[in-house]
């Protein structure tokens, strides 16, 4: 291993200023991820050049690829800062320099982070809660076999990274697609015992404008997810779910 | 008199709580979060969460979860409040499993119950192996539901700058700092409830997030807020050590089966699962045979300290010992464990299946936290805490899986009790005191940017988290904890002169940090001199030259109060209730 990183990020200052390039040159120590190298950065904010810059803002929080802060792109690829190691970028690429960039589907905040609020309001439309009567004491909830515990906690463990929007082809302002997490979001919910009482809100909410027939099929979704959840077939699943909600409205309302 | 408005801080498992019981109980709620609440730090909380359910047959009863919790908290936790958290825990189980937890069950589709440390009954309920994600995300998935129906205004990326106190020294709302604009301002409320959590960045590296900086309990207690048993620390056996953070290592992997070893020979050659049973050191099985690898935490973190730095066997001389689980089958290891093996295989790059993972202690939580009363209300009016921010469940050592239990049961008291107190309020006098909290604040930021020294604050950080860990952690000694308090102070002294790299007013994370590190100093002095003070060991308080537990003079709360005039912590002890278990001694080496 070399022992300087060099690392290139492209910075922007605010929503409306242009982006521009800067590059770094930092020293290496094993098992470095990225999130320690812009730590590193702050620890001494100035460039390859020389000349003194702000410390990188991004946004991280837990550091074990649970919290889902820290998405960015790393040579170009959508994944999570904390989790990629330096070491590894270095086997993809040897003698190239890092390259990091903003999630490019979101507004930018400032440098690395953007604004995913969209998702949380997407999480909204299709109800994906359990509308229970209250947190007063009502007993057990109903029975659940392991197979339908196992068939949900993958599903569960979206961390709302967004990366499935990222890299999905249909996810941009002409489609108002709603991205692979929150129909795997919808799907959770309508396979709770419970929670299912909301499915045909859930369908009905998925068969509209930016719905789940916005979908190409290319499955990048899938490919990219950091916590390989079920993408492609939460969506194949829930689309014929909904498909079917729609056929028995066009004959029942 | 109109609706009463409640502020609620910190959107993990308390803070989701409060906010739920006020919104149902037809209260209004805004939510502050430095983070969006679904990204907050509860999400990593891994094994699971108690509740004496006695689904196994052992006989498991909720007097049995009470009475190991004062025992694991080494008789320093008020009773009371722990043997209703206790009593109240089966229900909150089942109120989770009805919000769609999807929590591990047995064949007949019954919760699934594990064995966690300090006790003897599988009394953990768990999903997977990332218990805390699924609990954090079903309460966020119920406030949204609240925040749709208009019920919940979340405030996402604003931080807590201080309370607003009117005169009378009651609260009247919050001054916070929005982190994209920079914009600070006021916001008024009847009562406000803490949930803020750990502290862990006072010591650098430890398993916490990035916001557990404690920045908002040493904003409050510089206010005039007490700040209790701050001393006492927890440091979780099984981390994995990093470059940039100690990440957690689950306890539910011992419960699982895992077996903490070294090898007996410090000059050992061989690759461990070569290495025959014989020539293997089961340290804790050996020393503790009742309770074996679930020996509560602050045991088995002296155990490995002791066997790296005593007996000079950690791995190849290094600070680590292994933590086995190659012995279970790999079916099982993926059902129960499969998030906490991905993490070691992601960040080490061996696969736990195969190898013996190395672990070493690392910071964890802290059991001191905001004093407050049996409904959660600290000494100032109009200020509620739950969960890790506040004191009162863990005594001087939180047994594994009660922690998710103690947010959740803190944040189901102090959302109600807020509301009630709300209602009750007279009207503030003036405005409440918000154009001089605003005034205050606003000076201290100008302040800030244009001060022209020369101190890098994240350099100042790294000094903070190497003496905390150094001198305050495992094992203390009077002479390091005053070399630890002399340091703070010269830290705090060159705090004076911080220059923030970038003084821009968008986005600027360093400012936001450089107003935490301050706080994390004043707090770093609560915790080292009540430290220093507390001659004796108890629970996760270990001093070698005071080696055992003195009730007469140390079965004490420590109460500690900002004195202005000093800039320093006063201190003052104060009765714990022991009304309902005896005190007895406290020795998991004993066989029977």
């Amino acid at each position: 291993m070399p022992s300087t990183i060099h690392v290139e990020i492209l910075r922007q200052s605010t929503p409306d200023d242009a982006a521009r390039t800067e590059r770094f040159a930092i020293p290496y120590r094993p098992n470095m991820n990225i999130t320690s190298v812009l730590g590193e950065i702050a620890l001494n904010p100035i460039t390859a050049d020389g000349a003194p810059t702000t410390p990188i803002t991004y946004d991280s929080n837990c550091l074990e690829e649970i919290c889902g802060s820290c998405a960015m792109l790393i040579n170009g690829r959508a994944r999570m800062a904390c989790s990629t190691l330096v070491d590894t970028l270095q086997k993809e690429h040897p003698d190239k320099p890092i390259r990091l960039a903003p999630l490019s589907k979101f507004p930018v905040v400032r440098d690395l982070a953007v604004d995913r609020a969209v998702l949380f309001e997407n999480l909204k439309v299709v109800k994906a809660w359990v509308p229970i009567d209250g947190t007063y004491d009502l007993g057990p909830g109903p029975r659940q076999f392991p197979q339908t515990q196992e068939a949900r906690y993958p599903l569960s463990n979206c961390i709302s990274c967004t990366i499935c929007m990222e890299v999905c082809p249909q996810f941009n302002d002409q489609t108002n697609f709603v991205g692979a997490a929150t129909i795997a979001q919808a799907r959770l919910f309508n396979m709770d015992p419970a929670g299912s009482v909301l499915k045909q809100d859930r369908l009905r909410a998925l068969a509209g404008d930016g719905g789940i027939q916005e979908c190409g099929f290319a499955q990048n979704c899938v490919e990219a997810c950091p916590k390989l959840l079920p993408l492609a077939e939460s969506i194949s699943i829930t689309g014929r779910d909904a498909m079917l909600q729609q056929l028995k409205d066009l004959f029942t309302r | 008199m109109s609706a009463p408005r409640i502020i609620v801080i910190g959107g993990g498992l308390a803070g989701l709580s409060a906010v739920i019981k006020i919104a149902e109980a037809g209260g209004t709620v805004d939510l502050f979060s430095i983070v969006p609440v679904k990204r907050s730090h509860s999400v990593c909380a891994q094994g699971g969460i108690n509740a004496a359910k006695d689904l196994k047959g052992e006989g498991d009863t909720v007097y049995k979860h009470f009475d190991d919790t004062v025992y694991g908290g080494d008789f320093l936790a008020n009773q009371t409040p722990v043997r209703d958290m206790t009593a109240r825990a089966p229900a909150i189980i089942d109120l989770l499993d009805r919000m769609g937890v999807p929590f591990n069950r047995t064949h007949e589709g019954l919760l699934d119950f594990r064995r966690f440390g300090g006790t003897l009954y599988q009394r953990t309920a768990f999903a997977g192996a990332t218990t805390g994600q699924q609990l954090l995300y079903a309460l966020d998935e119920q406030v949204r539901r609240y925040e749709a129906a208009g019920h919940v205004t979340k405030y996402e990326g604003w931080e807590f700058l201080s309370a607003v106190l009117d005169a009378n020294g009651v609260c009247r709302g919050i001054c916070a700092l929005n982190l994209r604009t920079m914009e600070t301002r006021t916001f008024p409320a009847d009562a406000i409830i803490v949930c803020t959590g750990g502290i862990g960045a006072i010591f650098g590296k430890s398993t916490n997030s990035v916001v557990c900086t404690g920045s908002a309990q040493s904003a409050l207690y510089q206010q005039g807020a007490v700040y209790a048993n701050g001393e006492f620390i927890q440091v979780h056996p099984t981390c994995i050590p990093g470059d940039d953070k100690l990440r957690l290592m689950s306890e539910s992997a011992r419960g699982e089966g895992g077996r903490v070893w070294v090898p007996r020979d410090k000059n050992e050659k061989r690759v461990a699962r070569s290495i025959p049973e014989a020539d293997r050191f089961y340290f804790l099985e050996e020393w503790y045979p009742k309770y074996g690898n679930l020996v509560p935490r602050d045991i088995a973190t002296r155990a490995i300290h002791r066997v790296v730095y005593e007996l000079g066997l950690g791995l190849d001389g290094q600070p680590m010992v292994y933590l086995d689980l190659t012995h279970i089958d790999r079916e099982t290891l993926n059902r129960k464990l499969e998030g906490i093996l991905e993490i070691y295989e992601k960040f080490v790059g061996d696969d736990p299946r195969d190898v013996p993972m190395k672990i070493f202690p690392g910071m964890h939580y802290t059991m001191g936290g905001l004093w407050v009363d049996f409904n959660q209300h600290t000494n100032v009016p109009g200020i509620f805490a739950a969960g890790e921010a506040d004191y009162s469940i863990h005594g001087a050592n939180r047994l594994g899986a009660n922690s998710l239990l103690s947010c959740i049961n803190g944040g189901f008291l102090a959302g109600p009790n807020a509301l009630a107190y709300a209602k009750s309020l007279s009207a503030a006098p003036g405005d409440g005191g918000h154009a001089a909290e605003l005034k205050r604040q606003q000076e201290k930021n100008a302040a800030l940017l244009s001060n022209p020294g020369t101190e890098n604050p994240f350099k100042l950080w790294r000094e903070l988290g190497d003496t905390m860990t150094k001198h305050a952690t495992i094992i203390r000694y009077n002479s390091g904890l005053e070399e630890a308090d002399a340091k703070i102070v010269e830290l705090l002294d060159r705090y004076k002169n911080v220059n923030l790299s970038d003084k821009t007013q968008w986005a600027n994370t360093s400012f936001a940090f450089a107003r935490q590190l301050q706080n994390m100093l004043h707090l770093a002095r609560v915790i080292v001199q009540g430290a220093r003070l507390r001659d004796e060991s108890r629970g996760a308080h270990y001093k070698p030259d005071f080696p055992d537990r003195n009730d007469p003079q140390f079965l004490k709360t420590t109460k500690a109060t900002y004195n202005p005039t000093t800039n320093a912590p006063a201190f003052s002890y104060a009765e714990v209730d022991t009304t309902l278990i005896p005190p007895r001694p406290r020795h998991y080496d004993a066989t029977a």
